[in-house]
């Protein structure tokens, strides 16, 4: 008996270890993947360009040259992206343009995986009638117009940024809830959740120890997706005069500005669309990256 | 099945009451009229067309003759577009969106998992960042900015295709707006199936399928691609009714007469009926492609049961 229990205690210490050593596996193999790292790497230096904007150019965002508006680039005055139809600086305004649009995405982004993923696995989980009322909660809210949504929010609490990051988070997370319940629906009967709850685990621990860190595959992918719709319907709200107001800009509010400019001032769209396409391989890299590290069968 | 399905169709019958009533508040709570102009009109004439649009009567009052009207299929009239009612808006605009949409959605799905399968089987490798590169302009590059694009290079430049324009629904003048709407679709379904693809790759069913001795074809079509569909499926269904109820800024640029316009023009002119006219035709193909997608769930996955 003795011994057992000896066992016993050793096999919950061990448990311990391995549910640490999860995430650090996973940062481990995570640092492995070239692709990953490269793209952690660029990422962070538009992150350090975006705040030292201020710094690298001598022009501040909002100062208007009326002798050279929509010019080319121009490297004797500074100007290395050229300036915009109002004569400002497009380089230090697609820095500050990556500050708003960097922040939108991983804000909204992250307020939309967290409420989707746990109603997505609550909703599967429990099925049933929760299940039903739940799901049909978000076809409501599918159906709703969203812009109605972003000017009654304006209206109740006044122009703020913060504001944005909620209506756009709160519209994303609705088919990051219906992917997880999908793969919940799945794999909710397979053996492991079953040994789960014949060992008397909580369905708590359940949905957020053994069904979340397995639906995590999708979940990961469909982040990489929602970023960049993130940073471009910003651009339509502040197009609707509700997002960041002028003269402060963004990635979505620049390139929808160079694209009536396509023919011109080509330059007013190639620059912070590069930037924007950058951005967006190097979120699908690390997204993939994080998927293949956090794969357990896949080692 | 059958009884599941059923039940879900009457639960339809509440939730789309739900969608019309919190939607109806909710658009009168923003500020603003359908008839507030740049200049105050004077208030008896004013008065007027409230009256004649039924819009000075108490909420309660507009709000119980508006869902008796729905329940009959009346919807009202449109308050921009004077002498139209919302069925004849919608009528007229729904089968040129339902057209582009359904094909762009089809041709993003045909390529999306192509490409996405092609890419998970060379995982890691050259080819599959290529191939998801080459997908993923779709997304990197936004419909606002591919549509002119495309005019520019295949109707000025090449003068291939006409720059816009409907021609009576002519073959090729759908071909630009199609591409414009079907690349982010595309972009999203390769992701989708890449990741789902990748993950089903090393599941046990696969390796079983495998150790049986069958073809690497019917392992790879009718095992692997089965199994990893189930989040492309989910993204399916709301992705589908947005794709079909129009895109207003697809619509602007190659000047198509379809209902996507109607949303957003609709809701900045407060143009009441109108939207909720476009919302309710939303409302419905929401609930009913999430419940196909609930019943494909079940063909895919055997282990997916409703009780």
């Amino acid at each position: 008996m003795a011994a057992v229990g000896e066992r016993m205690d050793r096999m919950a210490g061990m448990e311990e270890v391995a549910g640490r050593s999860l995430w650090q596996a996973a940062w481990g193999r995570l640092l492995a993947n070239r692709a990953a790292v490269v793209s952690l790497f660029v990422l962070g230096i538009i992150a350090v360009m975006a705040l030292l904007a201020p710094w690298l150019s001598p022009h501040p965002y909002d100062e208007v040259y009326w002798e050279r508006i929509q010019a080319p680039p121009d490297f004797a005055n500074f100007h290395w992206f050229g300036t915009d139809g109002n004569g400002r600086d497009l380089f230090v305004r697609t820095l500050y343009g990556a500050r708003v649009s960097l922040m939108v995405g991983i804000l909204a982004t992250g307020v939309s995986l967290l409420i989707g993923v746990s109603y997505g696995a609550i909703a599967g989980y429990v099925g049933g009638r929760t299940d039903s009322i739940m799901m049909r909660i978000v076809d409501i809210m599918y159906s709703l117009p969203f812009m109605f949504f972003v000017i009654l929010l304006m209206v109740l609490f006044g122009r703020n940024i913060f504001l944005i990051f909620i209506a756009l988070g709160a519209v994303e997370w609705l088919t990051m809830a219906r992917i997880v319940r999908g793969q919940t629906l799945s794999i909710k009967h397979k053996e492991y959740i079953e040994a789960a709850h014949a060992a008397g685990v909580s369905n708590r621990v359940i949905v957020f120890r053994h069904i979340v860190p397995n639906v995590l595959g999708p979940v990961i992918v469909y982040v990489t997706l929602t970023v960049p719709q993130v940073i471009l319907t910003e651009s339509f709200i502040s197009f609707l005069g509700l997002g960041v107001q002028e003269p402060l800009t963004s990635w979505g509010v620049l390139i929808s500005e160079g694209a009536k400019q396509m023919e011109s001032a080509p330059w007013m769209l190639i620059f912070p669309a590069t930037f924007l396409a950058i951005t967006l391989f190097c979120f699908n890299f690390i997204g993939d990256g994080l998927r293949d590290a956090l794969d357990p069968k896949d080692r | 099945m059958f009884s599941y399905t059923f039940r879900r169709l009457l639960v339809a019958i509440p939730t789309m009451f739900v969608i019309v009533t919190v939607a109806f508040f909710m658009i009168r709570m923003a500020p603003g009229g359908p008839f507030d102009l740049e200049r105050a009109l004077p208030p008896e004439i004013e008065k007027n067309v409230l009256r004649a649009y039924n819009l000075d009567q108490p909420l309660w009052k507009q709000y119980v003759d508006y869902v008796g009207g729905v329940v009959q299929g009346d919807f009202g009239p449109s308050y921009k577009y004077r002498d139209f009612t919302v069925a004849e808006l919608i009528g007229s605009g729904f089968p040129a969106s339902f057209q582009l949409g359904f094909t762009a959605i089809v041709i993003a799905l045909v390529f999306g998992v192509g490409f996405g399968s092609f890419a998970a089987l060379r995982q890691n490798s050259g080819l599959d960042h290529a191939v998801m590169a080459v997908s993923m302009t779709g997304i990197a590059i936004p419909n606002f900015v591919m549509a002119p694009l495309l005019t520019l290079v295949f109707g000025v430049y090449l003068s291939l295709l006409p720059v816009a324009g409907w021609g009576d629904g002519a073959l090729i003048n759908k071909i630009l707006p199609i591409t414009a709407l079907a690349l982010p679709q595309l972009a999203y379904i390769a992701r989708l199936t890449r990741g789902s693809m990748v993950e089903t790759l090393n599941a046990n069913f696969v390796r079983t399928a495998r150790a049986k001795g069958l073809r690497e074809r019917i392992v790879i079509v009718r095992h692997t691609l089965k199994g990893a569909m189930l989040p492309v499926v989910s993204y399916l269904g709301p992705a589908t009714a947005q794709i079909l109820t129009g895109s207003v800024v697809i619509e602007t640029i190659f000047d198509i007469p379809g209902i996507g316009r109607y949303f957003v023009q609709g809701a900045l002119n407060r143009d009441y009926t109108l939207v909720l006219g476009v919302m309710i035709t939303l409302a419905t193909l929401i609930i009913v492609l999430n419940l196909i997608v609930d019943l494909v769930y079940g063909l895919l996955d055997p282990k997916v049961r409703y009780d």
